[in-house]
């Protein structure tokens, strides 16, 4: 194990085991410099099979470096234009590493806007394809800055991604594709493998309590007996990450790029 | 019996001039990626008011927003891209300047794809479980005839016109799409009624007799009203593979969101020479791809 590490990077490590359990051959969206990274991380380790867009067009036959790639060639194996994506999602064997900007204790997820949705205070992205994501694929989520304007009290302001929240399904039946399975944040990871699907805190980053976590997060989550510390990376797991972030975009995931193990 | 119009050049503003007030139009492109920018200008600079416009929404429904020509927007996402949220759009929305119609992106092809069967609905699951049928309580769910699913039933997209942007057109309405994704414009000209294109560059019809070509022509030209030939029409989105967007072109539109939007209307959208005021063919092609 390595010591000299940083958040970013125990965070990537974290991250890359969303996939540990993926069909061999998954497409894996990942939206975001954290998302990609752990992503490659998999792909590089344990799921060599993972496939994975160029972010455009191609399917990519090997990760390409986070950031501008300038002339980098990518190596393409395939295509995959978004008419084609929505092909896939509705397919099903898909992994979507997204970013909202909120999530309730439902796994419910906003892209859209904050406020009166006649005239937001805040208008954002639009729901993009969250809702067609969250009850055909695989879901998990990224959140940079662990808090409760965040991971909300109450539903978030507009569910632009589906959760685990019965009344709001024709009979109270969740669509079979609805499958959410972590969250990764800069305290911890969090699943969703409490009773009846609740959130639940799977590991903690290194220094860090479960009531830190409790009191930033606007919702109960689940608390098991024993919560391991979230994993070290490896020297071989950091090598990867090197290796297609030449250019240390990782540097800025985290405010302050603050080391993995706090200082005491 | 008719006969079919073979020859259907025209200019920019002749095809905002076969539009009307109140119409529902379809944008082809994707975010800042080939939009129909200089259909976009004529109708910013046009009387036009009161549109629906449906699109996969960059800068074109910025614009449009800003010069208040939307009624109504039909929309999964606003965004350059490059810029991830549009200032414009932002400002407007926020306002509650113009209705919305606000839905997954899988069910907005999915009611395009309606709209161009000439179908009520296409079913789907998208949806669900989701905010998008709360404020959309037009959009019903349906219970399956051959199971207890339940799906929603996303309705017809009908539009009026489509405006999309091309890489090369004939005069009888064949085109050619360079970039790499074609997105959806095929399916926003079978929704619509009529579809206008503008080009890059107007070719022979004999430029078609290319069976490599022939893979990105999606739109045959029964579906097209009229073409235009705009030389850069899509700037400042990108047009692959001959120019990329122009990121520093974007962030000065997005300045102008809050104060200095009239500006940029007389500087840039009235501009005698559009090319020219925005830095000049050299510089348009020379902007990179767009790549991440």
């Amino acid at each position: 194990m390595s010591t000299d590490y940083t958040l970013a990077e125990l965070a990537i490590v974290a991250a890359s085991e969303i996939f540990r359990d993926e069909t061999p051959e998954v497409f894996a969206t990942l939206i975001g410099t954290l998302p990609k990274l752990a992503g490659y991380v998999a792909k590089e380790t344990f799921l060599p099979g993972m496939m994975m867009s160029d972010g455009i067009y191609y399917l990519a036959a090997e990760p390409v470096p986070v950031g501008p790639r300038g002339d980098y060639p990518v190596k393409k194996e395939g295509r995959i234009g978004y008419e084609r994506v929505f092909t896939v999602i509705a397919k099903g064997n898909r992994h979507a590493f997204v970013g909202p900007v909120q999530v309730d204790k439902y796994g419910q997820m906003n892209l859209s806007c904050i406020g009166d949705y006649a005239a937001p205070k805040v208008t954002m992205l639009g729901v993009r394809g969250l809702p067609g994501n969250t009850v055909n694929n695989r879901t998990s989520m990224f959140f940079a800055s662990h808090n409760k304007r965040a991971l909300v009290a109450d539903e978030v302001d507009m569910v632009s991604g589906a959760g685990y929240n019965p009344a709001r399904y024709p009979n109270e039946n969740y669509p079979r594709g609805l499958d959410h399975r972590q969250i990764i944040t800069n305290l911890c990871v969090l699943d969703f493998e409490g009773p009846d699907h609740a959130i639940r805190v799977r590991s903690l980053h290194p220094g860090v309590s479960f009531e830190e976590v409790q009191d930033n997060t606007g919702f109960d989550l689940v608390r098991p007996d024993d919560i391991p510390t979230t994993a070290a990376p490896t020297q071989s797991q950091l090598d990867i990450i090197s290796k297609w972030d030449p250019k240390n975009l990782r540097a800025y995931i985290f405010k302050d790029n603050p080391p993995g193990v706090r200082a005491s | 019996m008719s006969q079919a119009v073979l020859d259907k050049c025209m200019s920019a503003a002749d095809i905002v001039g076969q539009l009307h007030d109140g119409m529902t139009l379809g944008i082809g492109g994707w975010g800042a990626r080939q939009k129909p920018m200089a259909l976009i200008r004529e109708i910013v600079k046009s009387d036009l008011r009161d549109l629906t416009i449906v699109s996969y929404g960059g800068c074109d429904v910025g614009m449009l927003a800003s010069a208040r020509k939307i009624k109504k927007l039909v929309f999964s996402f606003v965004s350059l891209d490059a810029i991830p949220l549009e200032a414009h759009f932002r400002r407007a929305r926020s306002a509650g300047e113009f209705e919305v119609m606000e839905i997954d992106e899988g069910m907005f092809q999915l009611g395009l794809k309606a709209a161009a069967q000439n179908l009520d609905f296409l079913p789907c699951i998208a949806g669900l479980g989701t905010d998008v049928m709360t404020y959309n309580p037009d959009i019903k769910t349906i219970k399956s005839p051959y199971s207890d699913d339940h799906y929603v039933a996303m309705p017809a997209i009908k539009l009026d016109v489509a405006l999309c942007h091309v890489s090369e057109a004939d005069q009888r309405g064949n085109s050619w799409i360079g970039g790499p994704d074609m997105f959806f414009d095929e399916w926003f000209c079978r929704a619509a009624d009529k579809a206008y294109l503008t080009c890059e560059r107007l070719v022979e019809t004999s430029a078609f007799n290319d069976d490599h070509k022939i893979l990105r022509m999606p739109i045959e030209r029964n579906l097209v009203a009229g073409v235009a030939e705009v030389p850069f029409g899509a700037h400042p989105t990108s047009c692959g593979p001959d120019y990329g967007f122009d990121v520093a072109h974007l962030k000065a539109y997005s300045a102008t969101a809050k104060e200095g939007w009239e500006g940029y209307v007389s500087e840039f959208i009235k501009a005698d020479d559009y090319v020219k005021s925005v830095g000049g063919a050299d510089h348009i092609r020379s902007l990179a791809l767009p790549a991440f």
